[in-house]
């Protein structure tokens, strides 16, 4: 059974038997990524646009990574560089793009619904690399894949996301998958980054890391961009060390193993100390090498109709 | 020019006529109302089937765009969609470059409407408060209100500073004159593009919470009660914002204010679409925010429908929905919306939308009373209650397209209006 959607937008309304298909075939490219030639010709001859609009260097290269690694033809186009500077529009640089035989789109851009819009101004396959704080599926994906190699089930599992909610690309993505695979599903952070009427999606709020810690299997903790604290979302960076980061003492009074998770990149001793990040329990590394492998499964799907 | 409408429905709420009546019209003049006239020579028939003849309509919240924005709509092209949409006056609004914040601005909207469209639409301009509309220096709205401006407003933006709104509403109210506050603590809502609630956070979208809107109107309940000035807030949204009118009026206090036909039919529900013609300010709220436009409109707490008709060029809206221009077009779906979303439901009779729609903002402005009899001229908006019509774009008036009720199935429609000699038929 193929896909129910030739795009990936987001895991908003995906039904659980997709998010299973992705999952599996995921784990049929982790094996090519362990072999000595890390390359298959499944999408050989199909042409790939990266279009990322923002920065944002660590997804691109995972994509194209996995574009390369299942052969297909590859354009890079980043804001910085393009027509989009002159002040083109963005429907005018995507037509110009299909116009050269463009099979599928990889859309990294600030802006909410963008993925959504190029759905209604070009025929080629969408594929959402985070649009602003909206969603980032490929992103919560990657981190369902990484609790499930853990845990061998997504179901019953309590995930608790930390930081910034209100602001995240990755929250409410991970939220939407993880509810549909039965995992549990929490946040936690200053009630001033967690948007309003959080609960209504089926996910509790805590205030008190300790807390998250003390009921959750894995936290997932999102950066925290510092120029947030200049518009009062929270007093200070000290401040939000003092009382939200995820640390070695906090984990060790919980006495309980925790995973921890974080899209990274990671402001080292912010929200996560060191020695939490580069130990056992983080699985942050696993995470990166899954990212390949979840978007070579997302690409094969979505560019073969399988 | 002789026009003889046969078997109409003169409905007039002012003195609660009610009548079938021909009514022949001469040069303008109403000549003769009564049943059964015989047309005579050289006359211009119309046999209106029972259709209701109502005082003429005026939206009193539009964006004309002239001078400054002429890709998006002209007088011309603005007054035409008003005409085609039931209307024969329209009030516009000061955000324009340069904003009517002088007198020769506002006259030269008034001589340039009267030139378009062999004059149909009235044309009212409404002065800014403040220079520029830059909320800072009081503009003149003495000279303003001389020149032939109506209210004042900085729409668009609200006259945030508590000083300056005392100042206007004091000064203003010399006048008698109405201030109309786009009210919106501007503090609570930076870069938000849509209301906050279950939906922004479904979305991941910057909100506008609907408390920026209250205590804006809370601000400005305090500042009327305290210098006894006459306001008006325009395009009404929150539930909250209503309530607070609903409790200023019975202390007696002079406020008023308006709601658009969006804010009473669509909710943040529509947002989810991504369509950029959902976005608008103040935006698209609650449900319970919708039903509470509907009671403050059936017990006559919101005393008029304006549609905040503000067009935007396609191409502005052919953009990611945070980089697109707040507001849609409304003049040509106003009517349609208000039969189908409130009189065919049950919530207002014919005569509150007639009062809503002509009366009341006609009070409000201080504009002299329309009356349908016989030596008075005419200015009337002709109402097919029961036309059932689909919305296209495509075919509106107004250079712009930009509305979210395209494909929208309505039953009620402006049949055409006659005003200052001229007839126009819509349908």
């Amino acid at each position: 059974m193929p896909l129910s959607s030739r795009h990936l937008l987001g895991l908003e309304d995906v039904p659980k038997e997709d998010i299973n298909l992705l999952l599996d075939t995921t784990t049929n490219f982790r094996e090519v990524l362990e072999r000595p030639v890390k390359k298959v010709p499944t999408l050989q001859g199909q042409t790939i646009v990266n279009l990322f609009l923002e920065d944002s260097t660590r997804t691109r290269v995972s994509f194209e990574l996995a574009e390369r690694r299942l052969s297909a033809d590859v354009v890079n186009f980043s804001a910085s560089v393009s027509s989009l500077k002159k002040g083109e529009t963005l429907k005018d640089t995507v037509r110009n793009l299909e116009a050269m035989k463009i099979d599928m789109v990889v859309i990294r851009h600030a802006a909410q619904g963008s993925p959504h819009f190029l759905t209604k101004i070009m025929d080629a396959h969408i594929i959402n690399a985070g649009d602003g704080s909206h969603e980032h599926p490929t992103q919560a994906l990657l981190d369902m894949y990484t609790i499930r190699e853990k845990f061998g089930t997504l179901e019953g599992v309590h995930v608790c996301i930390v930081g910034d909610i209100s602001h995240s690309r990755v929250a409410l993505s991970n939220i939407f998958g993880l509810k549909t695979m039965g995992a549990t599903v929490s946040v936690c952070g200053p009630k001033t980054l967690i948007p309003k009427e959080i609960e209504k999606l089926g996910v509790n709020v805590f205030y008190d890391i300790n807390r998250a810690i003390r009921e959750a299997d894995v936290l997932n903790v999102l950066r925290i961009q510092l120029e947030r604290q200049d518009r009062a979302y929270f007093p200070s960076l000290r401040e939000y060390r003092e009382y939200f980061a995820v640390t070695k003492e906090r984990l060790k009074q919980a006495q309980k193993e925790i995973t921890i998770l974080h899209p990274g990149p990671i402001n080292r001793d912010v929200e996560l100390s060191a020695d939490v990040a580069d130990s056992d329990a983080s699985l942050i590394l696993h995470q990166v090498l899954n990212g390949v492998a979840v978007r070579m499964a997302v690409l094969y799907l979505l560019g073969t109709g399988k | 020019m002789k026009i003889l409408l046969k078997h109409g429905r003169v409905i007039d709420p002012t003195n609660g006529t009610d009548t079938e009546s021909d009514v022949l019209i001469v040069d303008g003049i109403i000549e003769k109302m009564k049943p059964n006239i015989a047309a005579g020579k050289d006359v211009q028939v119309h046999d209106l089937n029972g259709m209701i003849i109502a005082p003429g309509f005026i939206d009193m919240h539009v964006h004309l765009r002239e001078p400054g924005f002429e890709h998006k709509e002209t007088i011309e092209t603005g007054t035409l969609s008003a005409a085609h949409g039931g209307f024969t006056a329209v009030c516009c609004m000061p955000n324009t470059n340069p904003a009517i914040d002088n007198a020769s601005v506002v006259r030269d909207i008034r001589t340039k409407a009267k030139q378009v469209n062999s004059g149909l639409v009235d044309v009212f301009p409404i002065g800014a408060v403040t220079k520029a509309r830059e909320g800072k220096e009081l503009a003149p709205m003495l000279e303003l209100a001389e020149a032939g401006a109506v209210a004042f407003s900085d729409d668009g933006a609200p006259v945030s500073d508590s000083e300056n709104m005392r100042r206007a509403l004091e000064y203003a109210s010399m006048l008698d004159m109405c201030i109309i506050q786009h009210a919106e603590e501007s503090s609570l809502t930076k870069g938000g593009v849509m209301n906050e609630g279950f939906i922004s956070t479904s979305l991941g979208m910057a909100p506008i919470p609907s408390i920026a809107e209250d205590i804006m109107v809370a601000r400005d309940i305090t500042l009327v009660e305290y210098v006894q000035a006459r306001y008006h807030v325009a395009h009404v949204s929150t539930a909250g914002a209503v309530e607070l009118v609903r409790s200023a009026k019975a202390k007696g206090l002079p406020v008023t204010c308006e709601v658009t036909p969006h804010h009473f039919t669509l909710t943040d529900e529509a947002v989810r679409s991504f369509d950029t013609n959902t976005k608008m300010n103040p935006p698209l709220r609650t449900r319970d925010d919708v039903e509470a436009m509907k009671e403050g409109l059936r017990d006559g707490t919101i005393d008029v429908i304006a549609t905040d008709h503000a067009p935007h060029s396609y191409d502005e809206k052919q953009v990611e929905f945070l980089y697109a221009p707040f507001g849609i077009v409304g003049l040509e779906t106003a009517i349609g919306l208000a039969f189908t979303e409130l009189v065919h439901t049950g919530i207002l009779s014919v005569e509150q939308l007639i009062e809503k729609f002509s009366i009341n903002p006609r009070k409000i402005l201080r504009l002299p009373s329309i009356k349908i009899a016989e030596g008075e001229k005419t200015n009337i908006t002709i109402l097919n209650p029961n036309y059932e019509w689909t919305v296209k774009t495509a075919n509106f008036k107004s250079k712009s397209k930009n509305s979210p009720f395209d494909g929208y199935k309505l039953k009620g429609k402006a049949w055409g209006v006659v005003n200052n000699g001229v007839i126009y038929i819509s349908l």
